[in-house]
């Protein structure tokens, strides 16, 4: 009987970026970085890698498909080098490729890598790139991320009665309170605290959603070496190493976007995958448990269902929560302690792996005082590939024990 | 008996009022004042001929079942395609049976008296029964013209057959003379016309009375027979010359509508006789006279069956669904008048695979889907694996037409990042009533009148022009149902 990968994998070492508009660096450039930080992080030599995960979403825009771009920019020894694609799961299915090959035997420490470059575009937004394939040309709506992730918001406001005006002034918050916590983190992007009038009267984008719902466009890249509890040890004398205490990943059946048993309002594949999670970690009590997230807040109002996804809120409450303060740096599960995707802006290949980057700076205990969350055992990463009825999402849970 | 079965009519939900055009490029050329009474019908950006003659055979085939439609005639000068049966891409749209004949009927403005001709004769020759004859046009005139304050966009539509029938035909004359009023070369975006004098004085006073005389002649008929005569003429002056010439009195001269849709080309006459049919009462006699090339006159005798048809919306219901288009310059852009820059997300190639495109015909233009055949779960689009968790059939499916179903709003956004000619771009998921859910763009409808839970139907709109290739795209769209139901 399968048991997961619980307390089988360890984080000894990560790098992770700047993010932002890089106009002055490649993705090669990108993946040096991110890779330079790490190797040095885990204490390692790079002959020691036995097997690498390559992270990134847009080949159209970025260096390329195949994992070739990472082997050949890293001069990585002709060892196996594998690229992931998932959608924002992206970069998490680069770590849970590096995870299994560890925890399979097949190596003993493992590299995963994301990295996207978005900034080469000459427009704002992610780029028009045949996200899902020509019968989406022929048959989808004339959509953009915004507005496909606003429709939880219309149909949140039906299933739970509660006023477009409260779920424009919760989300508002959301954005507040991550902004706030932005301006602390030296990588972030966007580094600029913004009130609640300033949220709530931003020009509209997507129909809740203003300019503050919508994280921003930026090119980054983050990384983690991943190897046996055992090695960990003797690599990290005073075990300042972070365990993986869950890694899942849930991809629709199609049901929300073409059957009718889906409210909208929820994210179905979050929910099955936090579930998991939680049965992999042996979580009980998420609420009691978790001591902080990082969610996929590519816009406001999905972090705001997120919450509930994750078993965090109580379905139809997130309002309660994040308008009592819940999720800030100070409450009671601190959300997006780093900045989040609002203020790191969101190069796809990468944020799965500057989520964990997050937990695992928090976990360790290198941040800064004013960014410091109290008591951070065990934290959270979730990702949200594709749109609100169509996509693919994964839970990373890490702890120090 | 032969004759017209059903009818159905379209007009666009936007109207733009001639003072607005005036306004505009009256600078240019201010004798245009005179043309510039009342408003035009002018198509979305998301419509076109097609789409209108699409969305009148809608209307027409009302309660009635599309699979015993034998033709598919379209009449239009404005088609999409000069190569590429674009009466083939409405049959598609109708999902009407694949083993049919069709036809496009083009060039003259008596194009569509033609194919209703052509639709009628060949029933009576009992080679082919139950033809639909649409038509429709959407011409444009040069920026400052009298043509662009006197054209407008509609559509017509006609089920020809020998049961039920409405409007008996009673027989047809026809001229054809190579009388060049109006023309638009093969490469040419424009309408071009010689003097209008010339226009009036010697086709509209010389060469209609010629037909209609011809056709009285013909069939030893008096003028005085009619209840109603049809005919397109936006000249008042000449109108007025030729009823007093054959006594057309009020209340036999059929509206030209010229105040309320404008003058539409080779759908003309047929939009008028589609508005006469709705007043339409047993016994009564309609002429209807085609102008363009020479001329078609038609002669109907209306039956006692016009009581039972109530189904279409026809001409008079769509002209009190109106929008006033309030910018002269928003017109300009939606008909590529104006080069409008929809941004840099806008000039993504767009790649048509015609296979693709052939392999799921039915699924884009016809809007079907499958019927789990084990479950009975409908759903769009075409599934090879049932979605219902509990069934999970594999290939178990026969087709399901989701085109004439209703359905309602799940969820919506007005979405200002999209590339779009009517920012900001308003789509969302439908939940069709039948079962089963999909994302639609929305059209014919303003953000603030959006909830979830909105009553919307489907229409058949364009959904990309492709400038590189010269491709039209095409798919269905929802539109809040008091806008089309």
């Amino acid at each position: 009987m399968a048991t997961g990968i619980k307390d089988k994998i360890a984080i000894v070492g990560m790098g992770c970026t700047k993010f932002g508009e890089q106009w002055d660096k490649s993705g090669e450039d990108l993946i040096i970085e991110a890779f330079e930080e790490c190797l040095a992080d885990a204490g390692i030599a790079k002959k020691e890698i036995g097997a690498a995960y390559f992270g990134t979403h847009y080949d159209e825009v970025n260096v390329g498909k195949s994992a070739i771009p990472m082997g050949a920019t890293l001069k990585l020894p002709y060892i196996p080098v594998t690229r992931t694609e998932n959608f924002c799961a992206t970069a998490t299915e680069a770590f849970r490729g590096a995870c299994y090959a560890v925890a399979s035997g097949a190596c003993d420490i493992a590299l995963a890598l994301g990295m996207e470059k978005l900034k080469d575009t000459g427009y704002g937004g992610l780029p028009n790139a045949g996200t899902y394939g020509v019968m989406d040309f022929i048959l989808g709506t004339n959509w953009t991320a915004p507005g496909q992730f606003a429709q939880l918001a219309t149909a949140y406001s039906e299933t739970y009665g509660l006023p477009m005006e409260k779920i424009k002034e919760a989300i508002a918050h959301v954005s507040v309170k991550s902004h706030k916590n932005g301006v602390m983190n030296p990588k972030a992007h966007l580094r600029r605290a913004v009130s609640q009038e300033q949220v709530m009267g931003a020009p509209m984008i997507a129909y809740p959603l203003g300019l503050f719902d919508c994280c921003g466009v930026s090119d980054g890249a983050a990384a983690a070496i991943v190897t046996t509890p055992e090695i960990a040890k003797s690599l990290k004398k005073n075990n300042d190493f972070v365990s993986v205490k869950a890694l899942q990943i849930a991809c629709t059946s199609g049901e929300e976007s073409i059957y009718n048993n889906w409210d909208g309002a929820h994210v179905e594949s979050s929910t099955r995958a936090g579930l998991r999670a939680y049965q992999e970690g042996g979580i009980r009590n998420p609420r009691e448990e978790i001591n902080l997230m990082e969610l996929h807040d590519c816009f406001s109002i999905t972090e705001f269902v997120t919450y509930e996804d994750m078993g965090i809120s109580p379905r139809g409450k997130a309002y309660d929560d994040v308008m009592g303060g819940f999720y800030d740096l100070d409450g009671k599960v601190p959300c997006q302690v780093d900045g989040g995707l609002k203020c790191f802006g969101h190069p796809i290949g990468a944020s799965g792996l500057r989520m964990i980057y997050a937990l695992y700076e928090q976990l360790l205990e290198r941040v800064s005082d004013e960014r410091k969350v109290k008591t951070a055992r065990l934290g959270l990463a979730h990702n949200l590939g594709g749109i609100p009825n169509y996509n693919v999402a994964s839970v990373v849970i890490v702890g120090r024990d | 008996m032969v004759g017209i079965c059903s009818y159905g009519g379209y007009v666009p939900r936007y109207r733009l009022n001639r003072k607005v055009i005036f306004e505009a490029m009256g600078w240019l050329n201010p004798a245009t004042i005179g043309s510039s009474k009342g408003e035009k019908a002018v198509a979305s950006f998301d419509e076109d001929s097609i789409t209108m003659a699409v969305a009148a055979s809608i209307d027409c085939l009302r309660g009635i079942d599309r699979s015993r439609i034998q033709g598919t005639y379209f009449s239009s000068t404005s088609m999409s395609y000069k190569e590429r049966l674009n009466a083939g891409i409405i049959v598609g749209a109708l999902g009407l049976s694949e083993h049919i004949r069709a036809a496009d009927f083009s060039g003259g403005l008596k194009a569509g008296t033609t194919a209703l001709l052509s639709a009628l004769e060949a029933v009576e020759a009992k080679r082919v029964n139950d033809i639909m004859v649409c038509s429709s046009d959407c011409r444009l005139g040069k920026p400052g013209s009298a043509q662009e304050m006197i054209f407008g966009d509609a559509g017509a539509a006609f089920l020809v057959g020998n049961e039920d029938v409405i409007a008996e035909f009673k027989g047809g004359y026809s001229t054809t003379y190579d009388f060049v009023d109006h023309y638009r070369g093969a490469f040419s975006k424009y309408d071009r016309q010689w003097e209008d004098r010339w226009i009036r004085d010697m086709g509209y006073e010389v060469l209609l009375p010629e037909a209609i005389q011809g056709f009285l002649d013909k069939y030893n008929l008096k003028i005085g027979d009619f209840s109603k005569v049809i005919y397109p003429c936006h000249y008042a002056a000449t109108r007025r010359n030729l009823n007093k010439k054959f006594k057309i009195t009020p209340e036999m001269e059929q509206n030209n509508l010229l105040a309320e849709i404008g003058d539409v080309g080779a759908a003309q006459p047929l939009i008028m006789l589609a508005n006469a049919l709705e007043e339409a009462e047993p016994g009564q006699k309609i002429m209807v006279i085609s102008f363009g090339s020479g001329c078609d006159v038609l002669c109907f005798e209306v039956t006692e069956k016009i009581k039972a048809i109530k189904g279409p919306k026809g001409i008079s219901g769509h002209l009190k669904e109106r929008r006033d288009l309030d910018k002269y310059e928003k017109y300009s852009v939606w008909r590529n008048i104006l080069p409008g820059d929809l941004g840099t997300r806008a000039e993504v190639d767009l790649w048509t695979r015609w296979s693709v495109n052939w392999r799921k015909r039915k699924a884009i233009l016809g809007l079907w889907g499958t019927k789990c055949t084990k479950c009975g779960t409908v759903q769009y689009p075409p599934q090879g694996v049932c979605v219902n968790p509990e069934c999970g059939a594999i290939n178990q499916v026969e087709d399901f037409m989701f085109s004439d179903k209703k359905g309602r709003v799940v969820s919506f956004t007005g979405d200002s990042l999209s590339a779009s000619f009517d920012p900001p771009a308003i789509y969302g998921s439908v939940e069709f009533d039948v079962g089963g859910r999909f994302m639609f763009d929305f059209t014919d409808c303003e953000l603030d009148a959006m909830s979830v839970g909105t009553p919307v139907a489907f229409s058949f709109r364009r959904k990309y022009y492709d400038e590189k290739r010269d491709i039209v795209g095409y798919f269905w769209k929802a539109v809040p149902e008091k806008e089309v139901g």
